[in-house]
């Protein structure tokens, strides 16, 4: 099952309170997804800060420790935020760096998220919950990525749970199952992508990461992810200045969508949306199989 | 004029609601806030009209008999699945499988209709304003669909004996669904139907698809090609060879 919500904010009107209309959406979805949940906020971006969110579930380890390993690596100073068993990580030195380092140095740890913008939080339990404990109705910022998982094919844990992030800025949470990912996983691999689960959604993240960095936008990535993945599929993607949508041509996987002149709400379903300000005058459509849609804050 | 009596979804569960809508024989409800809720108005089975203010979850109207539901606003998956009578009109547009299964009654969906829409269908007639999406009447077995915009891709996949009406562009046909030509009994329904739905169009500008009836029987003969092809050996082998007889070589 799952429940997907996406909330990408056009004007500046509502950005003040964002995590309070991504909980509301959120916790709609909690019967579609009761085993965990997980959420990825955009903000503006402060200087040129890259935000790094990491998680070392039910522990709260030593990040002042950690920060004084980093700082040497990046050669620049790191600076940390802990939020119970996550922890947000700002530096001006390089993210990528930071995660990939993170990843292989410090045992149990998941580097859930890195970027100017993003930061993701996620765990097991009841979605209102998980919002309630890292604070989502109170965060502002652009758009955000909402996710509550009934696992299915695989256990219940705070790593399977989505979103999903494998490239800067960029984040995916789905609805459905993968069949090729495990080839996909190594083919990935190869080109420099690092995994940290056996998930198949994560393998989808790294896709349309792997296809940002080579250049394409995010239309182009997902015109190729129509060829590449095969399996069951609604896609809600965040980019650092966008959010897209994908269904596979099948298009068994629910999914909803609703745009007035200030916000684009994607859901799994509409009483996720029914409450959204402004609804009432809302465009309402179902998204179309194997069609992209897209939107950014450039345009 | 008789009185309405009003639910809010917003203070009153949907149980509530059906559980007053089951219990009542005759009377008009009307129903508010329903904010995506599932399930509302579904297991109707008497003569009362309910009019819903706003947009609905998953089956809506679901298992409806006799009675009118109409639904000012848009629906999710299901709208008046299996519906064995009576009417069932959207003001918007419909998600999948609307009328999924359906025996009988009327489904008015004024928007556009999504995936599958009159999925396996046994007897009802939908008529749809605009579009509808893929696979739609996919295995539908009786009845009519009337779709005033396009279809999207494989229409009446596998279908059995409705039939589908569509004024505007087919994507493309399903398995075994063909085009058929329109005759005087075709324009009658046409015109009864697009009456009772209120839905302005000509009969005339509508082009009707069937069953071409092929996939009714097993053929022994088709599947031994088939395996044959594929290089099958064994059994396959044997069959291609032209040893086929029994049950298929009729």
């Amino acid at each position: 099952m799952c429940g997907i919500v996406g909330l990408f904010l056009k004007t500046e009107r509502h950005r003040h309170e964002l995590g309070r209309l991504t909980a509301m959406m959120l916790h709609e979805m909690r019967e579609r997804g009761p085993d965990s949940a997980g959420f990825a906020v955009y903000d503006r971006p402060v200087g040129d800060a890259t935000r790094i969110t990491v998680l070392a579930e039910g522990r709260q380890p030593d990040w002042g420790a950690i920060r004084a390993e980093l700082e040497p690596v990046l050669g620049a100073e790191v600076a940390v935020t802990p939020v119970h068993d996550h922890a947000v990580f700002t530096t001006s030195g390089d993210g990528a760096l930071a995660r990939q380092w993170m990843i292989e140095n410090v045992a149990d740890l998941a580097v859930l998220s890195h970027g100017s913008q993003i930061e993701l939080y996620k765990s097991v339990g009841d979605p209102d919950l998980v919002a309630e404990r890292y604070d989502l109705a109170s965060r502002t910022g652009t758009h955000a990525i909402a996710h509550t998982r009934m696992a299915t094919e695989s256990a219940i844990t705070t790593n399977g749970s989505h979103p999903f992030v494998t490239g800067a800025n960029t984040c995916l949470v789905h609805n459905g199952s993968l069949s090729n990912h495990n080839r996909l996983r190594r083919q990935l691999e190869r080109t420099g992508e690092s995994f940290q689960t056996e998930n198949d959604s994560e393998v989808a993240a790294g896709y349309v990461a792997w296809r940002l960095a080579e250049g394409d936008t995010i239309d182009e990535a997902l015109r190729r992810a129509l060829v590449d993945l095969d399996g069951f599929y609604t896609f809600a993607i965040g980019i650092e200045d966008g959010f897209a949508i994908l269904r596979d041509p099948i298009a068994c996987k629910p999914a909803v969508v609703a745009e007035t002149d200030d916000w684009v709400a994607m859901s799994s379903e509409f009483r996720a949306i029914a409450q959204l300000p402004g609804v009432d005058d809302a465009e309402v459509w179902e998204p179309k199989p194997a069609q992209i849609y897209s939107w950014s804050l450039a345009a | 004029m008789t009185d309405v009596t009003t639910f809010d979804l917003a203070d009153r569960t949907v149980r509530e609601l059906n559980q007053a809508l089951h219990d009542a024989t005759s009377g008009a409800f009307r129903v508010t806030s329903p904010r995506g809720a599932h399930a509302v108005a579904a297991g109707i089975d008497a003569a009362i009209d309910v009019e819903i203010d706003g947009s609905v979850g998953y089956y809506c109207a679901g298992m409806h008999q006799q009675g009118t539901v109409r639904i000012d606003g848009n629906a999710s998956t299901g709208l008046a699945e299996n519906m064995m009578s009576g009417t069932v009109r959207i003001t918007g547009s419909a998600t999948m499988s609307a009328g999924a299964t359906g025996h009988g009654g009327l489904l008015v969906v004024e928007g556009n209709a999504g995936a599958r829409c009159g999925i396996s269908m046994k007897g009802l007639d939908i008529v749809v304003g605009g579009d509808v999406g893929h696979m739609s009447a996919f295995m539908a077995q009786a009845g009519n669909l009337v779709v005033l915009g396009d279809a999207a891709d494989d229409l009446g996949d596998s279908i059995y004996e409705a039939e589908l009406y569509v004024r505007g562009s087919v994507a493309s046909l399903g398995t075994d669904c063909v085009e058929k030509p329109v005759e005087a009994e075709h324009l009658a329904t046409l015109t009864d139907l697009l009456e009772r739905s209120g839905l302005d169009a000509d009969p005339a500008d509508f082009r009707r698809y069937g069953s071409a009836r092929r996939l009714y029987n097993f053929h022994v003969d088709d599947i031994a090609a088939e395996l044959a092809e594929g290089g099958a050996t064994g059994i396959a082998a044997e069959l291609a060879e032209g040893g086929a007889t029994g049950n298929g070589a009729a």
